[in-house]
């Protein structure tokens, strides 16, 4: 643990080993494409996060406080699809896998650094045409595109929308494709898949879904841009088309996609809640096998969206049945981090505070999952506000907790520099309550029975879309705030040092920022995962 | 904007208790796991706050016994709630034998109905209370809902087929019926009301709302107007006298039940299906008859079977 | 090997040339999953709907011209072959043998296309068989009809895309590019020419010989 306060600008890492645009603009290596996305990612969720503003200040007022129901439509299409593919999707992934995968296994770079920055700029051209459909005057099928809605009965810019998202897949497919390789052929000598750290095989399992699951939305989008261009009717029940298809092949892939935006920052919160309870994660195998069953599994239970579209009563109890089997690794995943606390030795920076806050949200949040699995209840909350609440819950409460949990943890290994940890615990506070405060009432609100994707709704539901409203402002304040102080951190923030938090795994045993190639020498591994404390004890 | 407040919604058929139930069922499991999860993490967090950067907290690999446990109970619990659900829904996806069917035809941005007595609806559905209706429902464009949250029931209307659900109301009043699957601009303003009345006061707004006959009148009549009769009543297409709802042999070699589907795909897509024994000389008649026709036409053939009291007049 | 050409061979991400070998295969069959994914909804599409309107997938069939594309078969599996003779030839670095092999797969390659662009979908057009575009038969066949070209037509693409890496890779073969330690570009384009060709294998039967006529 060096105490002496090193000079960032002295020695050579990878942020200064090179400068200008063009070191970074071809760069392959994969902690400056890391960055990259961090910023082309943060530009999207700014984007989709005014859309979101504007939609709950227009939610006011029963009649609208702002927009026509057809500018509605567009904003509620347009927070979606970039939420989804553009911040959520990528976001732990392309960010923080790519920063740390090949420094978890001890290697220099990823298997195949020019496909990674490849990814990028694939990603960037589909987040171009899409904007592009945006200024150009929106979609607004809702991010899910049905047909024949979106083929047949709109005329907005569904076409860029869906080829923007189309292009933008082949860069998950490709981070996918990257990390499943380096997982399996450049471990460092004795790291053996059971002392990899639980990131990596968040990592590996998510990278199972983007390879298996994209393909399959992207030939639908495929589908649905021709009929619109040719006027073919695959969707088209004038022609024989079966409507109900396109939600097949749609959700075939859109289910796994929610586990491709859970399963990382479920690895995120295996790292901090050993870091910051010092202790190794509890039923480390338990957790790990944990993540390739949700992979597996996710898989298999698309028809839950699509309980009350005609689908025969058989179908759907098969895949009720399925998605409840589903849910039972997650639950064990949030006992074992529970039981880790145990006898640990806690600590509660900011990190800490993001990972708790991850549990208590996820669970919420995931049981309320169990009321749209149950065939009866679904029924009555299908396409309300339940349903909404329950995806914020998990993608927000939990996905985007697990987000920043990760950029506030590895942010002094990614710049070299510590931030204000009181202003980073005051803002995950505020991000707490106004996340709360925001999407607790759209439970009540669903099972009211009012309607997603609603314009204009009846004045009985004030109150509480006045709630949620309010909630949200607190929850953009909340989210502000570390960009101030992190931007502030990397001009003015201490120096952080290899270690600060006095955390186990590869990444920490290299200074901070890395060196371009990592590692001094390739490391060889000798303990488990997570060896902190005393010796290994076996309870039970 | 208080006004209407309420954090529970009206308990207005049959089966909407049992929903209720299970919901609260639910939220039960759901608050009582995150509390313990949350008072746990608490709890440890407090009683296991690092006190020195020193500590080296006792390592543990696991308690399989544990693993065991919390992975049985939870499982437990979900196949509780999967089969008391299941069951539920399946009892509410069977509409009685005796249930009233009504017609709905949804379209941008308005709500249908056809009562078999004639009279139809825009956006208001009259019912009797204490008795099963059945809605047979197609749409005119895109896939449309009808959700009904007083009642817990909801399903989606589809073009190109015909969806159902049934419901039997047990208090009178009006009832929020929405759209609930987003179908372009007017979404929003595709809303109605489901009103339920006293029998005998639906008797009376019905009788007063017949204008043109019953659905199978009008039916007939169209029958008539498309001259259906020149093939069908003269040995060229199939007899339809009795045919509803029983097996009819095809060309190929299979059998299918001559259903609402079936018959609404042999006027609009003749050359499907052929009956065997004849030939495949009938004309469609997509774009000459409107989703109500087809269900008007639809009624007239079941009423051409014996059993069926309503013969056309 | 120690000597600057097999340096050069190795990328510097890897620590030998078994691991880069390794990394590339799998890497290239993984890509290939991501294929059968995309394939697959065509196929699965497929599958329904010449389930549920099997007179019209027939008859649509039925339009196709079997020789041609039983022709078109043969081509791909020739190419198939002089393919795998490529990365032989690669593997044991003869340089002409490589070249030439490459050439050959290029030619059945560029065969395949053109005789699906000029002999099958320019007839299909001509005659009316294209949906969006001129269709006049039955509608019963316009769903076979939009599957037929959409699943000739993505692998067309893939075929388009083949025959430009198969390109590439010639001129660096004829700059005498690969050998014993380097052939890694060459086998992992042989993964991917092979996997089109079996695509076209399971379209064969699937578009052409519906309802047995043979």
């Amino acid at each position: 643990m060096a105490t002496a306060v090193e000079n960032l600008d002295t020695r050579v890492h990878y942020l200064n080993a090179n400068y200008g645009i063009k070191s970074w603009l071809l760069t392959t290596d994969h902690k400056r494409i890391a960055i990259l996305y961090l910023a082309s990612i943060t530009l999207f969720f700014v984007v989709g996060g005014i859309a979101a503003v504007l939609i709950r200040l227009h939610l006011i007022e029963p009649n609208g406080a702002i927009f026509e129901p057809g500018t509605y439509n567009k904003l509620f299409s347009m927070h979606g699809i970039i939420m989804v593919f553009f911040f959520m999707i990528p976001s732990i992934p392309a960010v923080f896998g790519n920063f740390l995968v090949p420094m978890m296994i001890g290697a220099r770079d990823l298997a195949f650094p020019k496909l990674n920055l490849l990814s990028w700029y694939v990603f960037i051209l589909g987040g171009v045409l899409t904007l592009y459909a945006v200024i150009g005057g929106g979609v607004d099928t809702g991010w899910t595109f049905y047909t024949p809605l979106s083929t047949t009965y709109v005329n907005t810019n569904v076409l860029s929308a869906a080829l923007g998202v189309f292009v933008a897949g082949f860069s998950s497919i490709l981070t996918g494709l990257n990390f499943v390789v380096t997982i399996h052929k450049m471990r460092a000598p004795g790291m053996t898949w059971f002392r990899m750290p639980l990131f990596l095989w968040a990592m590996y399992a998510t990278s199972l879904i983007q390879i298996l699951g994209t393909p399959v939305v992207a030939i639908t989008l495929v589908l649905v841009a021709v009929e619109r261009l040719f006027h073919v009717g695959i969707f088209d029940p004038a022609v024989g088309g079966d409507p109900i298809l396109f939600q097949h092949l749609f959700w075939f892939y859109s289910h796994p996609a929610v586990y491709i935006m859970i399963l990382p920052s479920m690895g995120v919160v295996s790292e901090l809640i050993a870091c910051f309870a010092k202790k190794r994660i509890f039923g480390y195998s338990f957790v790990a096998f944990s993540s390739v069953a949700i992979a597996v599994v996710s898989f298999l239970v698309w028809g839950h969206h699509m309980f009350v579209s005609g689908q025969s009563i058989y179908a759907g109890i098969i895949f009720s049945a399925l998605s409840f089997l589903v849910a039972i690794p997650s639950a064990i995943k949030v006992f074992n981090w529970t039981a880790t606390l145990y006898k640990g030795s806690i600590s509660f920076q900011a990190p800490m505070l993001y990972a708790l806050g991850f549990i208590g949200l996820f669970t919420m949040g995931g049981l309320t999952g169990l009321f749209l699995a149950t065939l009866a209840v679904d029924t009555h909350v299908h396409d309300t506000y339940f349903v909404v609440g329950h995806f914020h819950y998990i993608m927000v409460g939990g996905a985007v907790m697990g987000y920043l949990g990760a950029i506030h943890f590895w942010w002094p290994k990614i710049t070299g520099r510590l931030y204000p940890d009181g202003w980073a615990r005051l803002a995950a506070a505020i991000i707490f309550i106004g996340f709360n405060l925001t999407f607790f009432p759209q439970y009540m609100l669903g099972y009211l029975g009012m309607p997603r994707r609603y314009a204009i709704y009846p004045p009985k539901f004030q109150v509480l879309n006045v709630m949620s409203s309010a909630g949200a402002s607190i929850l953009a304040v909340g989210y502000a705030i570390p960009l101030v102080y992190l931007i502030w951190s990397m001009r003015y923030g201490p120096v952080a040092g290899p270690n600060p938090w006095g955390a186990k795994g590869l990444e920490w045993e290299t200074p901070s920022p890395p060196p371009t190639e990592n590692f001094e020498q390739t490391p060889v591994v000798t303990e488990e995962a997570y060896a902190y404390g005393a010796k290994e004890v076996e309870v039970g | 904007m208080w006004q209407g407040f309420s954090i529970r919604p009206d308990q207005a058929s049959t089966i909407a208790q049992g929903v209720d139930y299970l919901y609260y069922f639910l939220t039960a499991i759901d608050l009582f796991f995150t509390a313990v999860i949350f008072l746990t993490i608490f709890y440890f967090a407090l009683r296991y706050r690092r006190r020195s950067e020193q500590d080296q907290p006792k390592q543990i690999e696991g308690n399989i016994p544990l693993e065991i446990a919390w992975t049985l109970i939870p499982l437990g619990l979900v196949v509780v709630v999967f089969l008391w659900g299941t069951s539920l829904f399946i009892r509410n996806s069977r509409p009685p034998a005796a249930s009233t069917e009504i017609f709905v035809v949804g379209k941008q941005w308005m709500w249908k109905l056809q009562h078999p007595e004639g009279v139809e609806e825009i956006n208001e559905l009259h019912v009797p209370v204490n008795q099963p209706i059945k809605l047979t429902m197609t749409s005119e464009d895109v896939i449309h809902d009808f959700s009904v949250p007083a009642f817990r029931v909801k399903k989606d209307v589809v073009p190109g087929m015909y969806t159902s659900l049934w419901f039997q109301a047990t208090k009178t009043g009006r009832f929020d019926l929405y759209c609930d699957q987003y179908c372009g601009t007017n979404h929003s303003l595709m809303k109605g009301e489901v009103i339920v009345m006293e029998p005998t006061e639906y008797e009376q707004w019905l009788s007063g709302g017949i204008r043109g006959g019953t659905m199978a009148q009008s039916g007939a009549k169209l029958y008539d107007q498309l001259a259906c009769i020149t093939c069908h009543g003269t040995g060229k297409g199939p007899p339809l006298t009795g045919i509803y709802g029983k097996p009819v042999k095809l060309s190929d070699g299979s059998t299918v039940v001559a259903d609402d589907v079936y018959l609404r795909e042999s006027v609009l897509y003749p050359s499907a299906k052929i009956v065997e024994g004849y030939r495949p000389i009938m004309p469609t008649y997509k774009g000459q008859v409107t989703e109500e026709q087809l269900l008007q036409l639809i009624a007239y053939i079941k009423s051409l079977n014996p059993q069926e009291g309503k013969a056309a007049k | 090997m120690a000597d600057s050409h097999a340096a050069s061979a190795l990328a510097h991400q890897f620590e030998d040339l078994d691991q880069q070998h390794d990394a590339a295969s799998l890497g290239m069959w993984i890509f290939l999953a991501t294929e059968v994914m995309f394939f697959g909804g065509l196929f699965a599409g497929y599958t329904i709907y010449r389930n549920l309107y099997l007179p019209g997938f027939e008859a649509g069939s039925h339009m196709l011209n079997v020789t041609i594309g039983a022709l078109n078969t043969a081509v791909l599996i020739c190419s198939s072959l002089t393919m795998a003779l490529a990365v032989r030839a690669a593997q044991m670095g003869k340089r002409n043998t490589l070249v030439a092999f490459l050439i050959l797969t290029i030619v059945l390659g560029l065969a395949f296309i053109l005789v699906k662009l000029t002999f099958e979908w320019r007839h299909d057009y001509v005659e009316g068989l294209a949906p969006g575009l001129n269709f006049t038969k039955a509608k019963s066949m316009e769903l076979f009809f939009c599957f037929y070209f959409l699943m000739t037509g993505v692998h067309a693409l893939h075929m388009v895309v083949g025959v430009g890496v198969l390109g590439v890779l010639l001129v660096q073969a004829w700059k005498g590019r690969f050998g014993p330690d380097r052939y890694n570009a060459v086998e992992t384009a042989g993964l991917y020419w092979h996997f089109v060709d079996i695509i076209w294998i399971f379209l064969f039967p699937l578009l052409y010989l519906i309802g047995g006529r043979y």
